[in-house]
Protein backbone atom coordinates (compact mmCIF):
# COMPACT_ATOMS: atom_id res chain seq x y z
CA UNK A 1 0.00 0.00 0.00
CA UNK A 2 1.01 3.63 -0.49
CA UNK A 3 1.07 5.85 2.61
CA UNK A 4 0.53 9.61 2.87
CA UNK A 5 4.15 10.41 1.97
CA UNK A 6 3.87 8.22 -1.16
CA UNK A 7 5.95 5.36 0.19
CA UNK A 8 5.20 1.79 -0.84
CA UNK A 9 4.79 -0.09 2.45
CA UNK A 10 3.90 -3.78 2.85
CA UNK A 11 0.66 -4.49 4.75
CA UNK A 12 2.47 -7.02 6.91
CA UNK A 13 6.16 -7.11 7.78
CA UNK A 14 7.69 -10.36 9.02
CA UNK A 15 9.04 -9.82 12.51
CA UNK A 16 7.13 -6.53 12.90
CA UNK A 17 3.52 -7.43 12.28
CA UNK A 18 0.57 -5.67 10.68
CA UNK A 19 1.38 -2.20 9.40
CA UNK A 20 -0.63 0.90 10.24
CA UNK A 21 0.21 3.20 7.32
CA UNK A 22 1.10 6.84 7.93
CA UNK A 23 -2.03 8.88 7.15
CA UNK A 24 -0.80 12.39 7.83
CA UNK A 25 0.90 14.17 10.71
CA UNK A 26 -2.32 15.13 12.48
CA UNK A 27 -4.51 12.14 11.59
CA UNK A 28 -4.37 10.26 14.87
CA UNK A 29 -5.27 12.60 17.70
CA UNK A 30 -8.20 11.90 19.99
CA UNK A 31 -9.09 9.27 22.54
CA UNK A 32 -6.32 6.87 23.49
CA UNK A 33 -5.77 4.32 26.24
CA UNK A 34 -2.77 3.93 28.46
CA UNK A 35 -1.65 0.47 29.47
CA UNK A 36 -1.88 -0.83 32.99
CA UNK A 37 1.26 -1.56 34.97
CA UNK A 38 2.18 -4.71 36.82
CA UNK A 39 4.45 -4.26 39.83
CA UNK A 40 5.58 -5.98 42.98
CA UNK A 41 4.90 -3.76 46.00
CA UNK A 42 7.59 -3.27 48.61
CA UNK A 43 6.85 -3.76 52.29
CA UNK A 44 8.71 -2.05 55.17
CA UNK A 45 12.12 -3.50 55.87
CA UNK A 46 12.84 -4.84 52.38
CA UNK A 47 16.25 -4.12 50.89
CA UNK A 48 16.57 -2.93 47.27
CA UNK A 49 20.35 -3.04 47.00
CA UNK A 50 21.83 -5.97 45.08
CA UNK A 51 25.48 -6.90 44.64
CA UNK A 52 25.71 -7.16 40.85
CA UNK A 53 23.94 -6.76 37.54
CA UNK A 54 23.84 -10.54 37.32
CA UNK A 55 21.96 -10.74 40.61
CA UNK A 56 19.54 -8.07 39.38
CA UNK A 57 18.90 -10.02 36.17
CA UNK A 58 18.20 -13.18 38.16
CA UNK A 59 15.93 -11.32 40.61
CA UNK A 60 14.01 -9.94 37.62
CA UNK A 61 13.64 -13.48 36.21
CA UNK A 62 15.42 -12.65 32.96
CA UNK A 63 14.49 -15.13 30.25
CA UNK A 64 14.50 -15.67 26.51
CA UNK A 65 12.42 -13.18 24.54
CA UNK A 66 12.34 -10.40 27.13
CA UNK A 67 12.59 -6.68 26.42
CA UNK A 68 15.21 -4.66 28.29
CA UNK A 69 15.36 -0.88 28.03
CA UNK A 70 18.01 1.82 28.32
CA UNK A 71 18.16 5.60 28.06
CA UNK A 72 20.87 7.62 26.38
CA UNK A 73 21.77 10.52 28.68
CA UNK A 74 25.29 9.12 29.00
CA UNK A 75 25.45 9.29 25.21
CA UNK A 76 28.69 8.04 23.67
CA UNK A 77 30.17 7.49 27.13
CA UNK A 78 27.56 4.96 28.31
CA UNK A 79 28.79 1.73 29.93
CA UNK A 80 25.47 0.43 31.28
CA UNK A 81 23.99 -1.06 28.10
CA UNK A 82 27.18 -3.01 27.36
CA UNK A 83 27.51 -4.22 30.96
CA UNK A 84 23.94 -5.50 31.05
CA UNK A 85 24.05 -7.24 27.66
CA UNK A 86 27.32 -8.92 28.57
CA UNK A 87 25.73 -10.40 31.71
CA UNK A 88 22.64 -11.46 29.78
CA UNK A 89 24.87 -13.20 27.22
CA UNK A 90 26.84 -14.94 29.99
CA UNK A 91 23.60 -16.29 31.44
CA UNK A 92 22.89 -17.92 28.08
CA UNK A 93 19.69 -15.93 27.51
CA UNK A 94 18.65 -15.44 23.86
CA UNK A 95 16.18 -13.47 21.73
CA UNK A 96 16.41 -10.27 23.75
CA UNK A 97 14.75 -7.08 22.50
CA UNK A 98 16.82 -3.99 23.27
CA UNK A 99 14.72 -0.84 23.64
CA UNK A 100 17.37 1.89 23.89
CA UNK A 101 16.32 5.49 23.38
CA UNK A 102 19.53 5.94 21.34
CA UNK A 103 22.48 3.76 20.32
CA UNK A 104 25.96 5.21 19.83
CA UNK A 105 29.37 4.01 18.56
CA UNK A 106 30.31 3.07 22.16
CA UNK A 107 27.71 0.31 21.95
CA UNK A 108 29.76 -1.63 19.37
CA UNK A 109 29.89 -4.79 21.55
CA UNK A 110 26.17 -5.22 20.82
CA UNK A 111 27.10 -6.29 17.27
CA UNK A 112 28.48 -9.60 18.61
CA UNK A 113 25.28 -10.16 20.62
CA UNK A 114 23.30 -9.55 17.42
CA UNK A 115 25.42 -12.05 15.51
CA UNK A 116 25.05 -14.79 18.11
CA UNK A 117 21.31 -14.35 18.66
CA UNK A 118 21.35 -12.80 22.13
CA UNK A 119 19.81 -9.63 20.68
CA UNK A 120 17.27 -10.19 17.92
CA UNK A 121 15.20 -6.99 17.95
CA UNK A 122 15.91 -3.32 18.58
CA UNK A 123 13.72 -0.32 19.31
CA UNK A 124 15.51 3.01 19.14
CA UNK A 125 15.04 6.67 18.24
CA UNK A 126 18.52 7.19 16.88
CA UNK A 127 21.49 4.99 16.11
CA UNK A 128 24.94 5.59 14.69
CA UNK A 129 28.12 3.57 14.51
CA UNK A 130 28.74 -0.19 14.31
CA UNK A 131 25.27 -1.27 15.52
CA UNK A 132 23.57 0.95 12.93
CA UNK A 133 25.84 -0.47 10.22
CA UNK A 134 25.12 -4.03 11.34
CA UNK A 135 21.37 -3.36 11.14
CA UNK A 136 21.74 -1.84 7.65
CA UNK A 137 23.65 -4.94 6.54
CA UNK A 138 20.75 -7.12 7.66
CA UNK A 139 22.47 -8.85 10.59
CA UNK A 140 19.61 -8.32 13.07
CA UNK A 141 17.06 -11.15 13.02
CA UNK A 142 13.95 -8.93 13.04
CA UNK A 143 13.56 -5.41 11.63
CA UNK A 144 14.69 -2.64 13.97
CA UNK A 145 11.92 -0.20 14.91
CA UNK A 146 12.86 3.47 14.77
CA UNK A 147 10.78 5.81 16.93
CA UNK A 148 10.79 9.52 17.59
CA UNK A 149 11.52 10.72 21.13
CA UNK A 150 7.85 11.53 21.69
CA UNK A 151 6.76 8.42 19.79
CA UNK A 152 8.81 6.19 22.08
CA UNK A 153 7.06 7.66 25.11
CA UNK A 154 3.72 7.10 23.37
CA UNK A 155 4.60 3.50 22.52
CA UNK A 156 5.59 2.78 26.13
CA UNK A 157 2.52 4.46 27.62
CA UNK A 158 0.11 2.79 25.20
CA UNK A 159 1.63 -0.65 25.71
CA UNK A 160 2.83 -0.94 22.09
CA UNK A 161 6.31 -1.23 23.57
CA UNK A 162 6.20 -3.36 26.70
CA UNK A 163 9.40 -3.25 28.77
CA UNK A 164 10.17 -6.19 31.03
CA UNK A 165 13.22 -4.68 32.71
CA UNK A 166 14.31 -1.03 32.51
CA UNK A 167 17.91 -0.24 33.41
CA UNK A 168 18.35 3.32 34.57
CA UNK A 169 21.88 4.67 34.39
CA UNK A 170 21.82 6.77 37.55
CA UNK A 171 24.55 9.38 38.17
CA UNK A 172 23.24 9.52 41.74
CA UNK A 173 20.91 7.08 43.50
CA UNK A 174 20.06 6.70 47.16
CA UNK A 175 19.62 3.41 49.01
CA UNK A 176 15.88 3.35 48.34
CA UNK A 177 15.98 4.20 44.62
CA UNK A 178 15.63 7.96 44.38
CA UNK A 179 17.63 9.08 41.35
CA UNK A 180 19.04 12.32 40.03
CA UNK A 181 21.41 13.24 37.21
CA UNK A 182 23.01 16.34 38.68
CA UNK A 183 25.38 14.90 41.31
CA UNK A 184 28.22 12.40 41.07
CA UNK A 185 31.18 11.93 38.75
CA UNK A 186 28.89 10.87 35.88
CA UNK A 187 26.49 13.81 36.23
CA UNK A 188 24.63 14.30 32.97
CA UNK A 189 21.76 16.59 34.00
CA UNK A 190 18.14 15.92 33.05
CA UNK A 191 17.02 12.26 32.84
CA UNK A 192 13.91 13.01 30.76
CA UNK A 193 14.12 10.07 28.37
CA UNK A 194 14.30 7.53 31.22
CA UNK A 195 11.04 8.60 32.84
CA UNK A 196 8.55 6.59 30.72
CA UNK A 197 10.76 3.52 31.15
CA UNK A 198 10.81 3.96 34.94
CA UNK A 199 7.04 4.47 35.09
CA UNK A 200 5.92 1.64 32.79
CA UNK A 201 8.48 -1.19 32.93
CA UNK A 202 7.58 -4.31 34.94
CA UNK A 203 10.91 -4.11 36.73
CA UNK A 204 13.22 -1.13 37.15
CA UNK A 205 16.89 -1.47 38.04
CA UNK A 206 18.96 1.59 38.90
CA UNK A 207 22.63 1.19 38.05
CA UNK A 208 24.73 3.80 39.80
CA UNK A 209 28.32 4.78 40.52
CA UNK A 210 27.27 7.21 43.23
CA UNK A 211 25.18 5.44 45.86
CA UNK A 212 24.23 7.97 48.55
CA UNK A 213 22.43 7.88 51.87
CA UNK A 214 18.65 8.11 51.83
CA UNK A 215 17.15 10.45 50.76
CA UNK A 216 18.83 11.92 47.71
CA UNK A 217 18.09 15.50 46.74
CA UNK A 218 16.92 16.50 44.22
CA UNK A 219 14.79 13.55 43.08
CA UNK A 220 14.14 13.22 39.35
CA UNK A 221 13.02 9.58 39.31
CA UNK A 222 11.46 8.51 42.56
CA UNK A 223 11.70 5.43 44.77
CA UNK A 224 8.12 4.47 43.97
CA UNK A 225 9.29 3.21 40.54
CA UNK A 226 12.57 1.48 41.40
CA UNK A 227 12.77 -2.24 42.28
CA UNK A 228 16.50 -2.76 42.65
CA UNK A 229 19.73 -0.81 42.92
CA UNK A 230 23.15 -2.00 41.76
CA UNK A 231 26.35 -0.14 42.54
CA UNK A 232 29.11 -0.36 39.93
CA UNK A 233 32.51 1.36 39.66
CA UNK A 234 31.60 3.48 36.66
CA UNK A 235 28.37 3.93 34.69
CA UNK A 236 30.14 5.85 31.94
CA UNK A 237 33.12 7.73 30.63
CA UNK A 238 32.66 11.41 31.52
CA UNK A 239 34.48 12.43 28.32
CA UNK A 240 31.76 10.81 26.21
CA UNK A 241 28.84 11.82 28.40
CA UNK A 242 28.87 15.56 27.90
CA UNK A 243 31.06 17.64 25.68
CA UNK A 244 32.97 20.39 27.48
CA UNK A 245 31.37 23.05 25.36
CA UNK A 246 29.19 23.06 22.30
CA UNK A 247 30.39 25.63 19.82
CA UNK A 248 28.93 27.91 17.24
CA UNK A 249 30.22 27.19 13.75
CA UNK A 250 33.04 29.33 12.36
CA UNK A 251 32.39 28.12 8.83
CA UNK A 252 31.33 31.12 6.72
CA UNK A 253 28.77 29.04 4.82
CA UNK A 254 27.19 27.89 8.10
CA UNK A 255 27.12 31.47 9.36
CA UNK A 256 25.47 32.68 6.15
CA UNK A 257 22.76 30.05 6.51
CA UNK A 258 22.27 30.95 10.17
CA UNK A 259 21.97 34.64 9.42
CA UNK A 260 19.35 34.02 6.73
CA UNK A 261 17.41 31.74 9.08
CA UNK A 262 17.40 34.41 11.80
CA UNK A 263 16.15 37.00 9.29
CA UNK A 264 13.39 34.62 8.26
CA UNK A 265 12.38 34.14 11.91
CA UNK A 266 12.35 37.90 12.38
CA UNK A 267 10.19 38.51 9.30
CA UNK A 268 7.81 35.64 10.18
CA UNK A 269 6.29 37.83 12.87
CA UNK A 270 6.88 35.21 15.59
CA UNK A 271 9.85 36.99 17.14
CA UNK A 272 8.09 39.06 19.77
CA UNK A 273 7.57 38.98 23.54
CA UNK A 274 6.67 35.44 24.62
CA UNK A 275 8.75 33.92 21.81
CA UNK A 276 9.63 30.21 22.24
CA UNK A 277 12.48 28.50 20.50
CA UNK A 278 14.35 25.23 20.11
CA UNK A 279 17.48 24.33 18.26
CA UNK A 280 19.77 21.33 18.07
CA UNK A 281 23.39 21.32 19.22
CA UNK A 282 24.90 21.43 15.72
CA UNK A 283 27.22 24.32 14.90
CA UNK A 284 24.89 25.94 12.35
CA UNK A 285 21.81 25.54 14.57
CA UNK A 286 23.65 27.22 17.44
CA UNK A 287 24.70 30.03 15.11
CA UNK A 288 21.00 30.65 14.40
CA UNK A 289 20.53 31.05 18.15
CA UNK A 290 23.38 33.58 18.19
CA UNK A 291 21.78 35.72 15.47
CA UNK A 292 18.33 35.39 17.08
CA UNK A 293 19.91 36.51 20.35
CA UNK A 294 21.25 39.67 18.66
CA UNK A 295 17.82 40.52 17.28
CA UNK A 296 16.12 39.84 20.64
CA UNK A 297 18.56 42.12 22.45
CA UNK A 298 18.35 44.85 19.84
CA UNK A 299 14.55 44.84 19.90
CA UNK A 300 14.34 44.17 23.64
CA UNK A 301 12.26 41.01 23.19
CA UNK A 302 11.64 38.75 26.19
CA UNK A 303 10.99 35.15 25.20
CA UNK A 304 8.95 32.64 27.18
CA UNK A 305 10.95 29.42 26.88
CA UNK A 306 13.63 27.49 25.06
CA UNK A 307 13.37 23.71 25.00
CA UNK A 308 15.03 20.50 24.04
CA UNK A 309 18.40 19.12 24.58
CA UNK A 310 19.82 22.22 26.24
CA UNK A 311 23.27 23.61 25.39
CA UNK A 312 25.46 26.14 27.17
CA UNK A 313 24.62 28.69 24.53
CA UNK A 314 20.89 28.50 25.27
CA UNK A 315 21.74 28.73 28.99
CA UNK A 316 23.58 32.00 28.29
CA UNK A 317 20.50 33.41 26.56
CA UNK A 318 18.41 32.32 29.54
CA UNK A 319 20.84 33.89 32.02
CA UNK A 320 20.72 37.14 30.07
CA UNK A 321 16.96 37.15 30.55
CA UNK A 322 16.02 36.40 26.94
CA UNK A 323 13.97 33.38 28.04
CA UNK A 324 12.01 33.04 31.27
CA UNK A 325 12.13 29.22 31.43
CA UNK A 326 14.15 26.35 29.97
CA UNK A 327 12.56 22.93 29.38
CA UNK A 328 15.24 20.27 29.40
CA UNK A 329 14.96 16.61 28.45
CA UNK A 330 18.73 16.12 28.11
CA UNK A 331 21.76 18.32 28.82
CA UNK A 332 24.31 18.53 26.02
CA UNK A 333 27.23 20.10 27.85
CA UNK A 334 28.62 20.83 31.31
CA UNK A 335 27.28 24.35 31.39
CA UNK A 336 23.78 23.01 30.80
CA UNK A 337 24.24 20.43 33.59
CA UNK A 338 25.40 23.16 35.96
CA UNK A 339 22.46 25.40 35.10
CA UNK A 340 19.95 22.54 35.39
CA UNK A 341 21.31 21.85 38.84
CA UNK A 342 21.21 25.46 40.07
CA UNK A 343 18.40 27.33 38.29
CA UNK A 344 14.83 26.68 39.36
CA UNK A 345 13.49 27.95 36.06
CA UNK A 346 15.68 25.47 34.17
CA UNK A 347 13.10 22.70 34.42
CA UNK A 348 13.31 19.05 33.53
CA UNK A 349 10.75 17.40 31.29
CA UNK A 350 10.05 13.76 30.50
CA UNK A 351 10.15 12.40 26.95
CA UNK A 352 6.35 12.29 27.08
CA UNK A 353 5.96 15.88 28.22
CA UNK A 354 8.45 16.86 25.51
CA UNK A 355 6.93 15.27 22.44
CA UNK A 356 4.31 12.55 22.98
CA UNK A 357 1.37 13.23 20.61
CA UNK A 358 -0.96 11.09 22.75
CA UNK A 359 -0.91 12.93 26.06
CA UNK A 360 -2.83 16.04 27.05
CA UNK A 361 -0.46 18.34 25.21
CA UNK A 362 3.32 18.13 24.74
CA UNK A 363 5.80 21.01 25.06
CA UNK A 364 6.49 20.88 21.31
CA UNK A 365 2.89 22.05 20.77
CA UNK A 366 3.84 25.39 22.34
CA UNK A 367 6.98 25.96 20.30
CA UNK A 368 7.06 28.95 17.99
CA UNK A 369 10.25 28.21 16.07
CA UNK A 370 12.23 25.00 15.66
CA UNK A 371 15.60 24.81 13.90
CA UNK A 372 16.24 21.40 12.32
CA UNK A 373 18.96 19.66 10.35
CA UNK A 374 18.65 17.36 7.33
CA UNK A 375 20.70 14.76 5.49
CA UNK A 376 18.34 15.08 2.55
CA UNK A 377 15.16 17.00 1.86
CA UNK A 378 12.95 16.41 -1.14
CA UNK A 379 10.78 18.61 -3.27
CA UNK A 380 7.77 17.58 -1.12
CA UNK A 381 9.77 18.89 1.90
CA UNK A 382 10.07 15.39 3.37
CA UNK A 383 13.25 15.18 5.45
CA UNK A 384 15.67 12.31 5.95
CA UNK A 385 17.82 12.30 9.07
CA UNK A 386 17.83 8.50 9.38
CA UNK A 387 20.06 7.24 6.56
CA UNK A 388 23.19 8.67 4.99
CA UNK A 389 23.53 9.23 1.26
CA UNK A 390 24.94 5.69 0.98
CA UNK A 391 21.73 4.25 2.45
CA UNK A 392 23.30 3.18 5.75
CA UNK A 393 21.57 4.13 9.02
CA UNK A 394 23.42 7.04 10.65
CA UNK A 395 20.85 8.65 12.88
CA UNK A 396 17.12 8.78 13.32
CA UNK A 397 14.38 11.19 14.19
CA UNK A 398 15.14 11.82 17.83
CA UNK A 399 12.93 14.86 18.40
CA UNK A 400 12.98 15.92 14.73
CA UNK A 401 9.46 14.80 13.79
CA UNK A 402 7.98 15.77 17.16
CA UNK A 403 9.20 19.36 17.06
CA UNK A 404 8.47 19.76 13.35
CA UNK A 405 4.85 18.72 13.97
CA UNK A 406 4.41 20.84 17.08
CA UNK A 407 6.10 24.12 16.18
CA UNK A 408 4.50 27.02 14.36
CA UNK A 409 7.56 27.49 12.15
CA UNK A 410 9.94 24.60 11.53
CA UNK A 411 13.05 25.59 9.62
CA UNK A 412 15.53 23.16 8.12
CA UNK A 413 19.00 24.70 7.91
CA UNK A 414 21.45 22.97 5.57
CA UNK A 415 24.18 23.58 3.07
CA UNK A 416 22.92 23.26 -0.49
CA UNK A 417 25.57 20.59 -1.16
CA UNK A 418 27.72 18.51 1.15
CA UNK A 419 30.84 16.88 -0.27
CA UNK A 420 29.40 16.94 -3.79
CA UNK A 421 26.03 15.57 -2.75
CA UNK A 422 23.03 17.77 -3.44
CA UNK A 423 20.95 17.87 -0.25
CA UNK A 424 17.70 18.72 -2.04
CA UNK A 425 16.54 15.73 -4.05
CA UNK A 426 13.44 14.48 -5.88
CA UNK A 427 12.74 11.84 -3.29
CA UNK A 428 14.60 11.28 -0.01
CA UNK A 429 16.17 7.86 0.65
CA UNK A 430 14.17 7.56 3.89
CA UNK A 431 11.28 9.72 5.07
CA UNK A 432 11.93 10.55 8.72
CA UNK A 433 9.77 13.68 8.98
CA UNK A 434 6.83 14.37 6.65
CA UNK A 435 6.98 17.48 4.46
CA UNK A 436 3.62 18.76 5.68
CA UNK A 437 5.33 19.60 9.00
CA UNK A 438 8.35 21.38 7.47
CA UNK A 439 7.76 25.05 6.75
CA UNK A 440 11.02 26.32 5.28
CA UNK A 441 14.46 25.27 4.08
CA UNK A 442 17.31 27.73 4.45
CA UNK A 443 20.53 27.21 2.46
CA UNK A 444 23.49 29.49 1.78
CA UNK A 445 22.09 30.28 -1.66
CA UNK A 446 18.48 30.87 -0.81
CA UNK A 447 15.33 29.98 1.09
CA UNK A 448 12.41 27.82 0.00
CA UNK A 449 9.06 28.15 1.79
CA UNK A 450 6.71 25.18 1.78
CA UNK A 451 3.92 26.14 -0.67
CA UNK A 452 1.40 24.78 1.88
CA UNK A 453 2.30 27.80 4.03
CA UNK A 454 0.40 30.35 1.96
CA UNK A 455 0.12 32.56 5.07
CA UNK A 456 3.89 32.72 5.41
CA UNK A 457 4.40 33.33 1.69
CA UNK A 458 1.89 36.19 1.90
CA UNK A 459 3.75 37.66 4.86
CA UNK A 460 7.05 37.48 2.98
CA UNK A 461 5.80 38.79 -0.35
CA UNK A 462 7.63 42.12 -0.04
CA UNK A 463 10.65 40.61 1.71
CA UNK A 464 14.23 41.10 0.57
CA UNK A 465 15.03 37.52 1.56
CA UNK A 466 16.37 35.37 -1.31
CA UNK A 467 13.20 33.29 -1.81
CA UNK A 468 13.10 30.48 -4.39
CA UNK A 469 10.99 27.45 -5.02
CA UNK A 470 12.48 24.23 -3.70
CA UNK A 471 12.79 23.02 -7.30
CA UNK A 472 14.93 26.07 -8.10
CA UNK A 473 17.21 25.34 -5.14
CA UNK A 474 17.49 21.73 -6.26
CA UNK A 475 18.45 22.82 -9.78
CA UNK A 476 21.10 25.19 -8.38
CA UNK A 477 22.68 22.34 -6.46
CA UNK A 478 22.60 19.89 -9.32
CA UNK A 479 24.22 22.43 -11.63
CA UNK A 480 27.24 22.35 -9.31
CA UNK A 481 27.35 18.66 -8.48
CA UNK A 482 25.65 16.78 -11.31
CA UNK A 483 22.82 14.35 -10.67
CA UNK A 484 23.81 11.51 -8.33
CA UNK A 485 23.10 7.92 -9.29
CA UNK A 486 20.42 6.18 -7.23
CA UNK A 487 21.55 3.94 -4.39
CA UNK A 488 20.38 0.36 -4.78
CA UNK A 489 19.09 -1.81 -1.99
CA UNK A 490 18.31 -5.49 -1.41
CA UNK A 491 14.66 -6.47 -0.83
CA UNK A 492 15.01 -7.39 2.85
CA UNK A 493 13.46 -4.87 5.26
CA UNK A 494 15.99 -4.12 8.00
CA UNK A 495 14.16 -1.35 9.85
CA UNK A 496 10.69 0.15 10.16
CA UNK A 497 10.40 3.90 10.68
CA UNK A 498 7.41 4.70 12.87
CA UNK A 499 5.98 8.19 12.92
CA UNK A 500 5.27 9.63 16.37
CA UNK A 501 1.72 8.25 16.36
CA UNK A 502 2.94 4.68 15.74
CA UNK A 503 2.01 4.55 12.04
CA UNK A 504 4.64 3.46 9.54
CA UNK A 505 6.09 6.34 7.54
CA UNK A 506 8.82 4.37 5.79
CA UNK A 507 10.84 1.16 5.77
CA UNK A 508 14.59 0.71 5.34
CA UNK A 509 16.03 -2.04 3.22
CA UNK A 510 19.34 -3.85 3.42
CA UNK A 511 22.25 -2.02 1.80
CA UNK A 512 24.20 -3.61 -1.06
CA UNK B 1 52.47 13.19 -23.47
CA UNK B 2 54.47 10.56 -21.65
CA UNK B 3 54.39 10.13 -17.90
CA UNK B 4 58.04 10.03 -16.86
CA UNK B 5 57.86 9.93 -13.08
CA UNK B 6 55.31 9.70 -10.26
CA UNK B 7 53.69 13.02 -9.35
CA UNK B 8 50.82 14.22 -7.25
CA UNK B 9 48.38 17.10 -6.84
CA UNK B 10 45.52 17.97 -4.52
CA UNK B 11 44.80 17.34 -0.85
CA UNK B 12 42.67 15.08 1.31
CA UNK B 13 40.55 18.05 2.43
CA UNK B 14 36.78 17.86 2.09
CA UNK B 15 35.61 18.79 -1.42
CA UNK B 16 39.10 18.19 -2.86
CA UNK B 17 40.63 15.19 -4.62
CA UNK B 18 44.15 13.82 -4.13
CA UNK B 19 45.59 12.65 -7.43
CA UNK B 20 48.72 10.52 -7.85
CA UNK B 21 49.97 9.77 -11.36
CA UNK B 22 52.41 6.96 -12.16
CA UNK B 23 53.89 5.63 -15.41
CA UNK B 24 51.85 2.63 -16.58
CA UNK B 25 52.57 -0.20 -19.03
CA UNK B 26 49.10 -0.92 -20.40
CA UNK B 27 47.28 2.29 -21.30
CA UNK B 28 45.42 4.49 -18.83
CA UNK B 29 44.14 2.99 -15.61
CA UNK B 30 42.29 4.49 -12.64
CA UNK B 31 42.15 3.35 -9.02
CA UNK B 32 39.43 5.44 -7.45
CA UNK B 33 38.46 5.74 -3.82
CA UNK B 34 35.64 8.21 -3.10
CA UNK B 35 33.24 9.11 -0.32
CA UNK B 36 30.59 9.41 -3.04
CA UNK B 37 31.63 6.35 -5.03
CA UNK B 38 28.10 4.97 -5.26
CA UNK B 39 26.59 8.24 -6.47
CA UNK B 40 29.37 9.76 -8.59
CA UNK B 41 32.02 7.03 -9.14
CA UNK B 42 31.35 6.71 -12.87
CA UNK B 43 31.26 10.47 -13.39
CA UNK B 44 34.57 10.97 -11.56
CA UNK B 45 36.24 8.25 -13.64
CA UNK B 46 34.86 9.83 -16.79
CA UNK B 47 36.26 13.27 -15.90
CA UNK B 48 39.67 11.76 -15.14
CA UNK B 49 39.70 9.75 -18.40
CA UNK B 50 38.52 12.74 -20.46
CA UNK B 51 41.20 14.96 -18.92
CA UNK B 52 43.93 12.41 -19.69
CA UNK B 53 42.65 12.19 -23.24
CA UNK B 54 42.66 15.96 -23.65
CA UNK B 55 46.27 16.04 -22.46
CA UNK B 56 47.10 13.18 -24.84
CA UNK B 57 48.29 10.98 -22.00
CA UNK B 58 48.19 7.30 -22.93
CA UNK B 59 50.18 5.46 -20.28
CA UNK B 60 49.17 6.66 -16.82
CA UNK B 61 48.09 4.95 -13.66
CA UNK B 62 45.95 7.46 -11.76
CA UNK B 63 45.37 6.77 -8.08
CA UNK B 64 42.61 9.11 -6.91
CA UNK B 65 41.36 9.65 -3.38
CA UNK B 66 38.25 11.77 -3.70
CA UNK B 67 36.68 13.73 -0.87
CA UNK B 68 33.68 15.02 -2.77
CA UNK B 69 35.39 17.24 -5.35
CA UNK B 70 33.39 18.90 -8.11
CA UNK B 71 34.25 18.19 -11.76
CA UNK B 72 36.37 21.30 -12.32
CA UNK B 73 38.45 20.50 -9.23
CA UNK B 74 39.02 16.96 -10.44
CA UNK B 75 40.05 18.23 -13.88
CA UNK B 76 42.46 20.80 -12.43
CA UNK B 77 44.08 18.32 -10.06
CA UNK B 78 44.59 15.71 -12.81
CA UNK B 79 46.03 18.33 -15.16
CA UNK B 80 48.50 19.58 -12.53
CA UNK B 81 49.60 16.09 -11.54
CA UNK B 82 50.17 15.17 -15.19
CA UNK B 83 52.17 18.34 -15.84
CA UNK B 84 54.37 17.53 -12.85
CA UNK B 85 54.79 13.95 -14.06
CA UNK B 86 56.04 14.85 -17.54
CA UNK B 87 58.70 17.34 -16.48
Amino acid sequence: MINAVKREIPEYIEGYGKVKPFMGAYANYGEVTRTSIKLKSVKPGENKILSSIKEALLKCDIKDGMTVSFHHHLRNGDYVLNMVLEEIAKLGVKDITVAASSIFPCHAPMVEHIKNGVVTKIYTNYMSGPVAEAVSKGLLKYPAIMHTHGGRARAIESGDLHIDIAFIAAPTCDTYGNINGVEGKSACGSLGYAIPDAMYADKVVAVTDNLVDYPACPIEISQEYVDYIVKVDEIGDPKGIVSGTTRITKDPVGLKIAKLAAQLIDESGLLKDGFSFQTGAGGTSLAVAAYVKDIMKRKNIKGSFAAGGITGYIVEMFEEGLFRVLFDVQCFDLKAVESYKNNRAHQGMSASMYGNPHNKGAVVNNLDVMILGATEIDTDFNVNVTTGSNGVIMGGSGGHSDTAAGSKLSIVVTQLTKARLPIIVDSVTTVTTPGETIDAVVTERGIAINPRRTDLLEKLKDSNLPLYSIEELKAMAEKLTGVPEKIEFEDKIVAVVEYRDGSVIDVLRQVR
Amino acid sequence: MRIKKPAKAGTMESNDIYIMVYPNENGNEIQLDSIVLKQFGKQIEKVIMDTLKELEVENALVVAKDRGALDYTIKARVETAVKRAIE
